[in-house]
């Protein structure tokens, strides 16, 4: 989990220092954008082998969630 | 009839799905004898029957992947001279820059552009496209009018695709060959259907961007095709139709 949030850290042009946790509803930060999501799409493709879905990553709203959710497709 | 096709024979790639279909049906319906080239054997089958079913024109198949050179070579060689070429086999995939993987540039630029150069280089050399034939290049307004994120590797195909037809334009006028290109928005065909990356949600938004409010269809690219195959465009070369229901307007 904790190298699932820091490889999630690294798709974010986060200027500011943002703290991410499994709760973290990841949607609603200000750094989401739509390239981020394609980012961590192809992240979690290349790291885990998991095809995610733009569904998929709209169907859960925090980073435990949405790791949970990789662990089931692997 | 206006944009008759009647009596050409129309090499068609990509026959077997999406636009590349709906242009083979088209001109079977103008009156063409459609070539088609595909991979898919069933889709191909069904096309077939479906092209018989408009005319009784001599309407036939090539099975083959046309990044297999050799293959693109043989069936070259068994053509009948062409009155047109119509080239929409392509792929799309997205990837932002940090993920883009070499091995996957080389297949989206092998087909995307490279087959398409290699086709009408090969169609030339064995004097394959006759006099006043016509030659539409399925390009895209991506990489020619306008990009989008995670796109690049598709924009690079398509930009390279366009620059090929605008030379190829210039160098076959001489024989009074012309080519153009219709640059279409997104089309609800497999192409987009595979991809998996928006959302139900950004797909929804995304269609709210263009001004004519929905998708086209692949029957939309197919009428330019159509119109810049035809006798009456026999004054248009080295350009480009859009058809995006109005997006690059913004
Ligand atoms: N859909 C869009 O939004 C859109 C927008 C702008 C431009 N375009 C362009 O329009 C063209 C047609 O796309 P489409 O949307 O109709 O896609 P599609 O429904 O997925 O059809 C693609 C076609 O290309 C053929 N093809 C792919 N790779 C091939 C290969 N290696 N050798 C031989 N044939 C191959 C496929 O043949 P098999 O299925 O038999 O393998 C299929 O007939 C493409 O060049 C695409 O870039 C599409």
């Amino acid at each position: 989990m904790e190298k699932f949030i820091e490889l999630f850290a690294e798709q974010l042009d986060a200027m500011s220092e943002v703290t991410l946790n499994a709760d973290t509803r990841f949607r609603e930060l200000d750094e989401w954008t739509s390239l981020v999501a394609l980012s961590i799409i192809a992240m979690v493709d290349e790291e885990y082998g998991v095809s995610l879905s733009g569904n998929d990553i709209r169907s859960v709203n925090t980073l435990g969630e949405l790791y949970n959710l990789i662990q089931e497709k692997l | 009839m206006l944009f008759s096709l009647s009596g050409k024979n129309i090499l068609i790639t990509g026959a077997t799905s999406g636009i590349g279909r709906a242009a083979a049906v088209m001109c079977a319906k103008q009156g063409a004898r459609v070539l088609c080239i595909g991979r898919n054997e069933e889709r191909m089958c069904s096309l077939l029957t479906e092209l018989h079913s408009i005319s009784s024109a001599e309407h036939s198949s090539y099975l083959l992947d046309l990044t297999n050179n050799q293959s693109l070579v043989d069936c070259v060689r068994e053509l009948p001279p062409l009155d047109g070429l119509v080239l929409a086999a392509g792929i799309n995939k997205w990837k932002p820059i940090p993920f883009i993987k070499l091995e996957e540039i080389h297949e989206l630029i092998n087909i995307n552009t490279i087959a398409a150069i290699s086709l009408l280089k090969e169609i030339c050399k064995k004097k394959k496209l006759k006099e006043c034939s016509s030659v539409v290049f399925v390009s895209s307004i991506a990489g020619v009018y306008t990009t989008s994120m995670g796109n690049a590797m598709y924009a690079v195909s398509k930009g390279g695709l366009q620059a090929f037809m605008k030379t190829a334009a210039l160098e076959l006028s001489s024989k009074g060959i012309r080519c153009n290109s219709v640059n279409p928005g997104r089309i609800e065909t497999d192409l987009i259907k595979n991809n998996t990356q928006l959302s139900d949600e950004e797909i929804r938004m995304d269609i709210n961007r263009y001004p004519l409010k929905r998708y086209g269809t692949p029957l939309d690219v197919a009428y330019s095709i159509v119109f810049l195959l035809s006798d009456e465009t026999s004054w248009i070369t080295g350009t480009d139709i859009v058809v995006d229901g109005g997006l690059t307007l913004k």
